[in-house]
């Protein structure tokens, strides 16, 4: 099981590099950031054994990934600068 | 007025027990000294309890370290979003072919380790164990050999920020913030999997010295967790740093 | 004939600082937050007495920064932080939650020295010149122009932030798997609440500010621009990743504080809590909602508007779950059998005091009145209200409440109400001035004032000497307690918790056989007698 894991894992690589090299525009950052994703949660499911861990370790690990996706409002300033009309920022 | 020297002035609970059995009365010493695993620290109840807690506190700490790299991640997403042509432009400079390796390199060694944890969980001889830590430790090696290898070629491209930085493209600053990032980022990777090779010295140690069994695996499995973690972090930074705005010429 | 406890239970220097005890390093922990709460008020007294005279005539404006700087620094990292948690977290939590200690044991001992080195960084900061960029670092000045000992500053606050880290992992871990048999969650103390509550915000804030600082130094040391406009940086990044634990931070300093504030007022009116539940997810309440209100330190920074409105509009949401402790406390105290012994003074003290300091945070909360404050007294007097008014007053409150526990000795209770009451008057003294001078336009960290100011200046210092001298009488009280106070019975308040059934001082395992609960450990009314007293 974790030899497919591992396969899965290695094609996913692949497929980022890959993917890296057709111009998709906005959407290559989507795919890579979505293969990405899939890598890590099989390696956290599967090779972490959260698939198999109490539902406390579950929720622990899925705080710290809520809570850096929080981290990640602060570009939310930067991105609704002139968001208020008749304000510079 | 009640005060605290003569508790008996206060009107006290209403006739309730109290919460556990007169303690004064039993002594230290009565305490009888069950048998229990070897590695049971007498803290805990039980090895269960032990094993439970040593893996959540593991969990806990690697949260502690998503948000510990997550702020450089948040620094990067800010300066991405400033400069996307000039992060695109810097990304350029870096080897896709060493980051994939690398890549692979520590996808391997997260196999191994987890067959590491597994050797361990089945009771396996300990040369076997010691054999899939060794891999383990060996590709983690590898992966700072090509990282060193990589950090020599910037620095000899002058891409290294600092005194000694100089860019030729179009986007001056904004890649001198994004190799500001890079050596932070991949810097701070690193740091973590030179800790990692330590701990896993530990844990080859203790397995060569047959300290680990199907009732006890605990040290393995949380410096598996660790390790992963650090592969986790790689996984991410590989796209984010090298392969942002595509190698479409390459 | 003495019982075998905690603290006669090896002798010497090796079992102290070689100990795994909690308590032992609780105690570890009170000596070493009481030299730095120290440290840190010499810093504020000569800020204080400078500020006596509209002109800047006792220190240059260099040094003055560097006072003020290193009072914060002190004062937030090395003793407010740490204080509570540390020191009554440590000791009580375990026997609280019906265990020997806490989880990692090793790890609690790890963390006290962790802080110490970490101090040790600090202190040498302090003492080869000092650091004048305030205890807020804010680029570029920290990482380009200031002079001084920024990144020995910034790697001492770096250290320290593992030592909180570290007792957080343990706090959490413990509480999630060392309960009792039959300790369900809603039978815990309000106490173990609140420190869960805190530990949360230590677990997923404190490593923010360790990556920021660290990028800090290695800003100024190998001039890696992330900050610094001249190399392409941004400093309100600085400020957003600063503040995104630096908020959640003031949550670490004031929830242990409620925490021990709904375990006096429970104590000291002979009643439960009123709102059990509601309390308990306050806390939880408070240490959420607090990770989303970062950005109203920024309004006035040049952080968006839109931004801006956001964060101000959390601000005020992020009041509520403090408005409903304060209101539950009081509901416990009416109509309770009310006790006014020191812990209680020190508890209604908190109650006022932490009142005022949440309702000047709304004016700051406010984006348009926070133009008009941002950077005057009325921030300081608005944060000292919290920090010394509510968080100090906590401390010292369960300091004395559980000091015949921790120590097995009785404090002197005359004393102690005076000492209570100079505190409340010293404290209200020094800082409600500030509220009136920052109103009128008074800016903070400047040694020298427009004269319209002195006035209320002269009045701030005076309190402040009154608080300092409210400070010293309970060490002096304290430490001779030690040696020759009345001993204590197991439990001389008469009050309910686990903790109160085992000896005064306890034995170092805590309890010889796990205690089994039946129901809430705090019950002063059973439950079926509490109808008339609504």
């Amino acid at each position: 099981m974790y030899y497919a894991v591992f396969a899965a894992l290695i094609v996913g690589t692949i497929l980022t590099v890959l993917a890296a090299k057709v111009d998709m525009g906005v959407l290559n950052n989507v795919v890579m950031l979505l293969i990405a994703c899939t890598k890590a949660t099989l390696v956290i499911l599967f090779f972490m054994h959260v698939r198999w861990a109490s539902r406390l370790t579950w929720i622990v690990a899925m705080a710290g990934f809520f809570w850096l996706l929080l981290l990640f409002a602060v570009v939310g300033d930067y991105m609704s600068r002139g968001w208020v009309p008749g304000t510079l920022r | 007025m009640p005060d605290a020297h003569h508790g008996e002035h206060f009107p006290g609970p209403i006739h309730q027990p109290p919460l556990v059995a007169n303690l004064e009365a039993i002594q230290p010493h009565e305490f009888v000294h069950l048998p229990h695993h070897p590695k049971l620290q007498h803290h805990f109840d039980d090895m269960a309890q032990q094993i439970d807690a040593s893996t959540l506190g593991m969990w806990v700490f690697l949260v502690t370290e998503i948000m510990f790299f997550g702020g450089l991640f948040a620094a990067y997403l800010v300066y991405r979003h400033a400069s996307p042509e000039g992060f695109a432009e810097a990304s350029h400079h870096l080897n896709v072919t060493w980051g994939a390796v690398n890549t692979i390199v520590l996808i391997v060694s997260s196999l191994t380790m987890a067959l590491a944890v597994r050797s361990a969980q089945i009771s396996a001889p300990p040369k076997t164990q010691v054999a899939w830590i060794a891999a383990t430790m060996v590709l983690g090696a590898a992966f700072l050999g090509v990282k060193a290898i990589e950090y020599t070629d910037k620095f000899t491209h002058h891409l290294v920020p600092g005194p000694n930085f100089h860019w030729t493209g179009k986007h001056p600053q904004a890649a001198e913030i994004f190799y500001s990032l890079y050596f932070c980022m991949t810097g701070l990777h690193a740091t973590h999997m030179v800790i990692g090779l330590g701990i896993m010295t530990v844990i080859g140690i203790m397995a060569w010295r047959r300290q680990f069994d199907a009732d006890y695996y605990t040290p393995v499995e949380i410096a598996g967790l660790y390790w992963h973690f650090v592969d986790i972090v790689w996984i991410f930074l590989f796209p984010l740093l090298y392969l942002i705005g595509g190698h479409f010429t390459e | 004939m003495e019982t075998v406890n905690y603290l006669n239970n090896g002798h010497g220097l090796k079992s102290w600082l070689l100990t795994k005890d909690h308590k032992r390093i609780a105690l570890l922990y009170l000596v070493s937050i009481t030299l730095f709460f120290v440290i840190g008020g010499f810093f504020a007294m000569l800020v204080r007495l400078e500020l006596l005279t509209p002109a800047g005539d006792l220190l240059t404006a260099e040094t003055y920064n560097k006072m003020f700087t290193m009072h914060g620094v002190v004062m937030v990292f090395f003793f407010l932080i740490p204080s509570i948690p540390a020191v009554l977290g440590n000791f009580l939590i375990p026997i609280m939650v019906g265990a020997k200690d806490l989880a990692f044991p090793r790890i609690n001992l790890l963390s006290w020295y962790i802080y110490v080195v970490g101090g040790i960084f600090t202190l040498v900061a302090a003492l080869s010149g000092g650091v004048d960029t305030g205890w807020t670092f804010y680029t570029p000045y920290s990482t380009a122009a200031a002079n001084g000992h920024v990144i020995t500053a910034a790697l001492g606050v770096f250290i320290t932030g593992f030592s909180s880290i570290l007792t957080g992992l343990n706090f959490i871990v413990t509480v999630h798997r060392m309960r009792a048999p039959g300790l369900t969650w809603f039978r815990l103390p309000l106490f173990v609440w609140s420190h869960y509550a805190t530990s949360l915000i230590m677990i997923l804030g404190t490593p923010v500010i360790a990556i920021t600082v660290l990028l800090v130094a290695a800003e100024r040391g190998l001039h890696l621009g992330i900050f610094d406009p001249a190399l392409g940086g941004d400093p309100v990044l600085f400020q957003h990743l600063f503040w995104f634990y630096s908020h959640p931070a003031v949550y670490i300093m004031i929830l242990p504080a409620m925490g021990v504030i709904s375990e006096i007022v429970q104590a000291f009116t002979r009643k439960n809590i009123f709102g059990y539940s509601f309390v308990a997810f306050s806390s939880l309440a408070i240490a959420i909602i607090g990770f989303l209100v970062w950005g109203h330190h920024i309004f006035v920074a040049g952080q968006s508007v839109y931004a801006g409105m956001v964060f101000s509009f959390l601000s005020f949401v992020v009041a509520i779950p403090s408005a409903i402790k304060v209101f539950n406390w009081t509901a416990t105290i009416y109509k309770g059998s009310v006790s006014f012994d020191s812990p209680m003074l020190y508890a209604f003290g908190f109650i006022g005091l932490f009142t005022i300091g949440g309702l000047t945070g709304l004016f700051l909360a406010a984006m348009g009145l926070d133009i008009h404050v941002h950077d005057t007294y009325f921030v300081v007097a608005h944060f000292h209200y919290i920090m010394v008014g509510g968080a100090i007053m906590g401390y010292l409150g369960g300091l004395h409440y559980w000091w015949p526990k921790i120590t097995g000795r009785l404090y002197p209770e005359g004393w102690a109400k005076f000492s209570a009451l100079m505190i409340f008057s010293g404290f209200n003294l020094t800082f409600f001035p500030q509220f009136i001078a920052g109103y009128l336009g008074m800016p903070r960290r400047y040694h020298a004032y427009p004269p319209e100011f002195q006035v209320l200046n002269v009045a701030s210092t005076l309190g402040a000497s009154i608080l300092a001298v409210g400070y010293v009488i309970p060490l002096v009280y304290f430490a001779y307690s030690m040696v020759a106070g009345e001993k204590s019975v197991n439990d001389p308040w008469g009050a309910r918790g686990l903790e109160w059934e085992i000896p005064s001082p306890p034995p170092t395992e805590n309890f010889t056989v796990s205690p089994v609960v039946t129901e809430g450990t705090h019950q002063y009314v059973h439950p079926s007698q509490e109808v008339g007293l609504a």
